[in-house]
């Protein structure tokens, strides 16, 4: 259940659509829910989307299963999710993705077992320039080398305590 | 120093605060605007020259001449901020670094089209600029220019910012809008175009975000004056993100009359090609526009300097040209593999397929994977004219352009770089531990299609 201040959020969301048009507001909420409810969205979660927007589960489903930010199962704390395309690529993002790798000793879809990290491979995010990257919660982390991966990964460590 | 319209205030320092915006020159073309009528307004546009700056390169006046305007029913004004086209990443800098000038075309194109309610529809991954745009919004609500009876004029305006989730897809426009309806982003099949029916279905236009802020100079200095920016039917000035091997990356405004050879070389933009190297190849307008070799990219086919504009750009048509596309301006160097860039950007399109169309759900996938066996050095020399040939089924052959820009960068791998395709097959042991170099660059007219094809 979202608390109060949530759901005045939903409730302000809402307001943004015409009359009967709250439907909308089904991809905001979903974001909302995602954070809220430990970064992924259970059939539960779902069901409860669906009753805040007076809509039926199904359209929660086959909206939530269509986007790529929205997990349909659990991951870690921190998600690395690093781009692969052509641009990055060329900028040397195999090479980090490895490192990542071996550094936390997964593949690519696999969360450490102290389910602190899960790596990701993603599609283009619109940072080509300043390549390689990934995307770590809200914000990017560019001009990824080696160095730059030991940093993060030790910065969330240190804040994951 | 090439002159700017988009980004000549954009050194100024905390321009994206209110303030500063307004104590520049920020909100007097709106000003402008709103002190004439619509059609007045559509006009300065029109006269401008305008082209869309998301890809298609539409006419912006003619798109908004279009809009149906029924007795009693709203009409909206969707800002298409889900820049998702891999080497594009223009709009991004523009809603980061200068929020304002993006709410201030969004006020004179909403006045201008009777829309009072404005969406901002921005790709999910940017999850912090909402907040930026958002506070953006309110400091110009606070100041006036949003809300009721703006400026005293009986004009009413809302804008809100809503969150895409990650779908290249909801870019095309009846896709950002099936989105924003809270559904799948599965493009509609047109007509009736958004124009008539869009959003909940009432009459909408959608723009770029790029597009919406260059109405912001062109009330400024006017339609007349802009058009004479730029050179022919490419006026004014557009924004180059320009990516891969070149030492300076980056979000660049150019004025379309210089040359790509000056874009790439000269120190005001990309400054060369990254450590020394030389150029391989461009795809200069996104992913999805065909790649050309260094030969062709520089002069045309008939030995003219190749310019950055729509036209010079697109001369030759696929055999030997390419497109302007976004301004997703991608430079390879001599150490890079066609086949695998051309296989990450098949990997893109197969992930990015919303399945609507079976052309294009299957086809993207069976191109990624026939792709990934050429570059594994598991290929056989058939499997080129196979590739040709799924992308010649699948252009043209879905509701939405999206399986066109799948099959183009394929083809036009092929088309060029046919040699090095057939290099990794004749040779799968070595392709695994070195990269072809470059190409040699065999005359692409006669090897444009395989025979049997």
């Amino acid at each position: 259940m979202f608390s109060e201040a949530k759901l005045n959020k939903v409730k302000e969301i809402i307001a943004r659509y015409p009359q009967g048009k709250q439907k909308s507001a089904l991809l905001p909420v979903l974001h909302l829910a995602q954070e809220e409810f430990g970064g992924w969205l259970s059939a539960e979660t779902m069901d409860y989307v669906a009753s805040l927007l007076q809509i039926t589960p199904i359209e929660v489903y086959e909206v939530a299963t269509f986007y790529s930010m929205f997990n349909m199962k659990p991951v870690g704390k921190y998600v690395f999710e690093v781009c692969h395309t052509g641009p990055c690529m060329l900028r040397g993002s195999d090479n980090i993705v490895d490192y990542i790798k071996k550094k936390l000793d997964i593949n690519v879809g696999e969360t450490t077992k102290d389910g602190l990290f899960t790596l990701k491979t993603v599609e283009c995010l619109g940072a080509c320039g300043y390549a390689p990257m990934m995307q770590l919660g809200k914000h990017y982390r560019e001009h990824l080398t080696p160095e730059r991966v030991d940093e993060i990964i030790n910065e969330c460590r240190v804040n994951a305590n | 120093m090439g002159r700017k319209l988009l980004l000549d205030k954009a050194h100024i320092e905390n321009i994206r605060y209110y303030d500063v915006y307004r104590a520049n020159g920020g909100y007097e073309s709106a000003e402008k605007a709103l002190k004439m009528t619509p059609e007045l307004v559509l006009d300065e546009v029109k006269k401008s020259g305008l082209r869309g700056r998301g890809g298609a390169g539409f006419p912006t006046g003619m798109k908004w001449s279009f809009i149906a305007k029924p007795e009693g029913v709203p009409r909206y004004l969707v800002c298409n901020a889900d820049e998702s086209e891999p080497g594009t990443f223009k709009d991004r800098y523009l809603m980061e670094f200068l929020p304002h000038l993006l709410i201030e075309g969004l006020l004179i194109s909403s006045y201008t089209l009777g829309a009072n309610s404005c969406y901002i529809y921005i790709r999910g991954e940017y999850a912090w600029i909402p907040d930026i745009l958002e506070e953006a919004i309110a400091d110009a609500k606070k100041n006036g220019w949003l809300g009721k009876n703006i400026m005293g004029t009986g004009f009413d305006l809302e804008i809100y910012v809503q969150r895409g989730a990650g779908a290249y897809i909801c870019g095309e426009e009846t896709a950002l809008i099936e989105s924003l309806e809270g559904k799948r982003g599965n493009p509609r099949i047109k007509p009736p175009f958004p124009a008539i029916k869009g959003l909940w279905d009432c009459p909408t236009v959608v723009n770029n975000v790029e597009t919406l802020a260059a109405i912001v100079p062109i009330m400024r200095i006017g339609g007349e004056e802009y058009a004479k920016y730029g050179t022919g039917k490419s006026t004014g000035t557009k924004l180059i993100s320009a990516c891969g091997n070149i030492n300076k990356p980056g979000v660049y405004e150019i004025e379309m009359n210089i040359s790509v050879e000056e874009f790439i070389y000269s120190e005001e933009y990309c400054g060369g090609i990254a450590n020394g190297k030389r150029l391989k190849a461009c795809i200069p307008g996104g992913s999805s526009v065909p790649i050309v070799p260094a030969n062709l990219l520089l002069k045309t086919a008939k030995g003219e300097t190749r310019m950055m504009t729509y036209e010079s750009l697109s001369d030759g048509g696929f055999a030997t040209g390419t497109m302007m596309g976004s301004g997703g301006f991608i430079v390879l160097d001599e150490d890079q593999c066609i086949v695998k860039n051309t296989l990450t950007f098949a990997r893109f399109y197969h992930h990015e397929s919303c399945g609507q169309c079976s052309p294009c759900r299957e086809g993207t996938g069976w191109m990624e994977r026939v792709l990934k066996n050429i570059e594994k050095g598991k290929g056989k020399m058939s499997d080129i004219d196979l590739l040709w040939d799924i992308q010649r089924k699948i252009e043209g052959n879905t509701i939405c352009p999206l399986g066109d820009a799948a099959a183009w960068p394929v083809a036009a791998a092929i088309r060029h770089f046919r040699d090095e395709f057939e290099w990794h097959v004749l040779h799968p042991e070595e392709s695994q531990v070195r990269n072809f170099g470059l190409a040699h660059y065999a005359d692409p007219l006669e090897i444009a299609a395989p025979a049997a094809v």
